[in-house]
């Protein structure tokens, strides 16, 4: 009796305490370990995936359902004509260094983002803005060279985040921002955390400490998600096990859509892509479905253009190309090919990729296309296809929001060339009337879906598993992010 | 005959039946994927099952067993082909400088872990199946190389090759005659092991995906592809499993075997 009593009571400490302990820190995997931590350079997603509206914040925000909402900008006027935009900030921003966040950091952001050298990813998003001016403390006036309909979208990009010049010099290992967490410390190749900035401006996280781990093995995501190691994945890597996970108590499975449409590149400027023919021969030998099921075991949504379907301005142009083998066959006799031909296919990691190639390879062969697949980590997918265009297909999920703009880029590595589509896009961004943008939205994707310029697969879905307990988290990825905000065990 | 010996030919024979047969015929089309019957469980229609693409694991298996066969025996091959002549060279010319570069430059390959080199040799040429089976054999030299100069070098001592020098006979035509015949033994029983070890290295190469590249079957790819099935559909992930390892098993006891039965010493003891 006396041991029992001693049993209980120490089994009821252990309980208080790892419950005490499970209430505010959380440990995230996602699956790819960021390069660098400076958003405002690096281009790779998983910068973002940690650090946006976690620790940096920029004028604008996306938010979980991809609106447009305020970020450090609480107010703003828009000039009759479109081309000045004043910001009225946040009073009391801090910068986790102590500094204050002001519009003289505003300016020194926008102006080293768009400047002539600078290393910006997506230095588009900055091309229209002619002039920066700090009208006050807290106001800050930017000036466009021509009207542009995108112009606060693309200042909630994680690339147009607000940095300071103060902690610039070393942003990349030690990032400093206005966000409600603030960078802890990063043990490379393993973990990062992220802890709570007590002296936050907005309303404060639940979360006290927040430890994100990087696990891009499909077995090993398996294991440590099962044995609870990591309490959230977002962008598990195996579809296959998402039903075993949805079927367990202890866990929650949140399936999203993603800004990432699935394509099979085709390289437009080799022989036999340069003929549309052949483009169109190797579409209607694709079956989407078969694809979505053997790869993504059911996980996405069929696209018949470079476009978002849970877009409002999305087209459906699957009619465009239906998987039809015969049609494929007669299209590649007429292009003179009735013999078929012999083409590259490589493919970077992802399961999508990988196990989808696998089936794209057998369904090209039904119509006489032989391809040699060549299996490429990231690095070399970004130097072979990527850089220097060496290839014939691939497959990739081009996971930007509202990305249809790289069609107009002739040295994309795809290499589409075509005048009357960049001549639409050009119209698209000096339109700002919603029902302008999205007739010249439609008429962008129609072009590109009739000249068949790659073959459109499916919008890529998202999986989050996570422990049954947690809320607040992003269902969806409108941007590569996982948003820890308002994520609470909650109770 | 030991009961090794017969265990361990009749795996090997049934393998590489397996390997034959795919030539002429498989149950299915491997290159044809059926998604709508994927991970079928074994029985029905499909012996084995079927794989995540709808694939028959009985046909996979019979076209890997034919591919790991290939890459193993054209390792071997090599290993043979470039070590034993290497080995009988440096045996004649023992002592000499030569004998020490020849012996040396075995013991520089043996110094690197051979799976690691494997891998570099693949990730700078590209992963294919010819590449594996270079870097394969590769490291099949040195074994063969050590073994033949070991074996050749007391009998160089013995007098029915002194009888041969006497006549006449140069280093390289007593090599071939006499020395050889002599170490062949050794030799079949020692390509026997190298086979089920580069069977092993063909399937780790494959499952890291260095190997044979699809559509070409290979049991290590199988069980690469099969690794995040495992709750879900065992079959998929085992069946490539016990092909490898029924390969290598019985492999191994057809060496010991082999040697056993070959060896003149161990028989004369047995009688």
């Amino acid at each position: 009796m006396h041991h029992f009593k001693r049993l209980a009571a120490s089994t009821a400490v252990v309980l208080c305490a790892s419950g005490a302990l499970a209430q505010d820190s959380i440990t995230v995997a996602i699956q790819l370990e960021p390069p660098n931590l400076d958003p405002t350079s690096g281009a790779a997603q998983a910068i973002d995936s940690v650090l946006y509206a976690n620790v940096f914040e920029g004028l604008t925000r996306f938010d979980a359902d991809g609106a447009i909402i305020r970020g450090l900008a609480q107010s703003w006027d828009i000039s009759e004509d479109g081309l000045t935009y004043t910001f009225n900030l946040a009073a009391g921003v801090t910068f986790h260094d102590g500094t204050t966040m002001d519009a003289e950091d505003v300016k020194f952001s926008l102006d080293r983002a768009r400047a002539e050298d600078s290393t910006n990813a997506q230095k588009a998003l900055f091309a229209d803005i002619a002039d920066v001016t700090v009208i006050g403390p807290l106001v800050v006036q930017v000036t466009l060279s021509k009207p542009n309909g995108m112009f606060l979208f693309n200042m909630a990009w994680g690339d147009a985040v607000i940095v300071a010049p103060e902690s610039i010099d070393t942003i990349a290992t030690n990032p400093v921002g206005t966000g409600p967490f603030a960078f802890a410390n990063w043990v490379q190749g393993d973990r990062l955390e992220l802890a709570r900035n007590d002296s936050y401006w907005g309303a404060a996280p639940a979360l006290e400490t927040a430890t994100f781990r990087f696990i891009s093995d499909p077995t090993a995501a398996f294991a440590a998600m099962m044995a609870e190691d990591v309490d959230v994945f977002v962008g598990f890597p195996a579809p296959e096990n998402l039903p075993q996970f949805a079927a367990d108590p202890r866990f929650q499975v949140l399936n999203g859509n993603t800004e990432g449409e699935t394509i099979l590149a085709m390289n437009n400027q080799r022989e036999p892509f340069d003929n549309p023919l052949v483009r169109r021969a190797v579409t209607h030998a694709i079956d989407r479905q078969a694809i979505i099921d053997g790869a993504m075991f059911g996980q996405g949504t069929p696209i018949g253009t470079h476009f978002a379907p849970h877009n409002p301005d999305y087209v459906d142009l699957l009619a465009n190309s239906q998987f039809d083998p015969d049609l494929s066959r007669s299209l590649l006799a007429e292009a003179g090919l009735a013999d078929g031909f012999t083409t590259t296919l490589k493919l970077p990691p992802p399961s999508y990729a990988r196990r989808g190639g696998e089936i794209i390879a057998s369904q090209l062969r039904a119509v006489g296309i032989e391809t040699e697949i060549t299996n490429l980590e990231w690095a070399q997918w970004i130097e072979e296809v990527f850089t220097n265009k060496d290839f014939g297909l691939s497959i990739v999920s081009h996971t930007e929001p509202m990305d249809i703009n790289i069609y107009a880029n002739p040295d994309y590595y795809f290499q589409y060339d075509n005048a009357d589509f960049r001549a639409v896009l050009e119209d698209l961004n000096a339109t700002t009337d919603p029902a302008g943008r999205s007739a010249l939205l439609a008429q962008a994707q129609t072009i590109i879906s009739e000249d068949y310029v790659n073959g459109y697969l499916f919008q890529l879905g998202v999986a989050t598993v996570a422990r049954a307990e947690i809320t607040g988290l992003w269902v969806n990825q409108p941007t590569a992010a996982v948003d820890l905000t308002g994520v609470s065990w909650g109770n | 005959m030991s009961r090794n010996l017969i265990i361990g030919a009749g795996l090997t024979a049934f393998f590489t039946g397996l390997a034959a047969l795919s030539f002429l015929w498989t149950p299915y089309d491997i290159e044809v994927l059926d998604i709508p019957n994927r991970l079928l469980t074994p029985g029905g229609a499909h012996l084995l099952g079927t794989d995540h693409f709808g694939r028959d694991i009985l046909s996979m298996v019979m076209m890997g067993a034919r591919t790991s066969i290939a890459v193993a025996l054209v390792a071997v091959g090599i290993g043979m082909g470039l070590g034993v002549p290497l080995g009988l060279w440096a045996a004649a010319r023992r002592g000499s400088l030569l004998d020490d570069v020849i012996m040396r430059g075995n013991d520089l390959v043996f110094a690197f872990p051979s799976l690691v080199i494997a891998i570099l040799i693949t990730a700078v040429f590209g992963p294919s199946a010819v590449n594996a089976i270079i870097a394969i054999g590769i490291f099949n030299i040195p074994v063969f190389a050590r073994l033949t100069r070991g074996a050749a070098l007391p009998l160089w001592e013995r007098d029915f090759i002194l009888a041969a020098r006497v006549s006449g006979k140069g280093a390289a035509r007593i090599s071939a005659e006499h020395i050889l015949p002599n170490i062949a033994n050794l030799m079949i029983v020692q390509g026997t092991i190298q086979f089920s070890l580069g069977i092993l290295a063909e399937a780790a190469l494959s499952y890291i995906g260095l190997g044979a590249q699809p559509p070409t079957a290979s049991w290590g790819r199988m069980l690469a592809d099969a690794q995040t099935l495992v709750s879900i559909a065992p079959h998929v992930a085992l069946i490539p499993g016990f092909a490898i390892l029924l390969t290598v098993l019985g492999l191994n006891l057809l060496g010991d075997g082999l040697r056993d039965w070959l060896d003149p010493r161990i028989r004369v003891v047995r009688t």
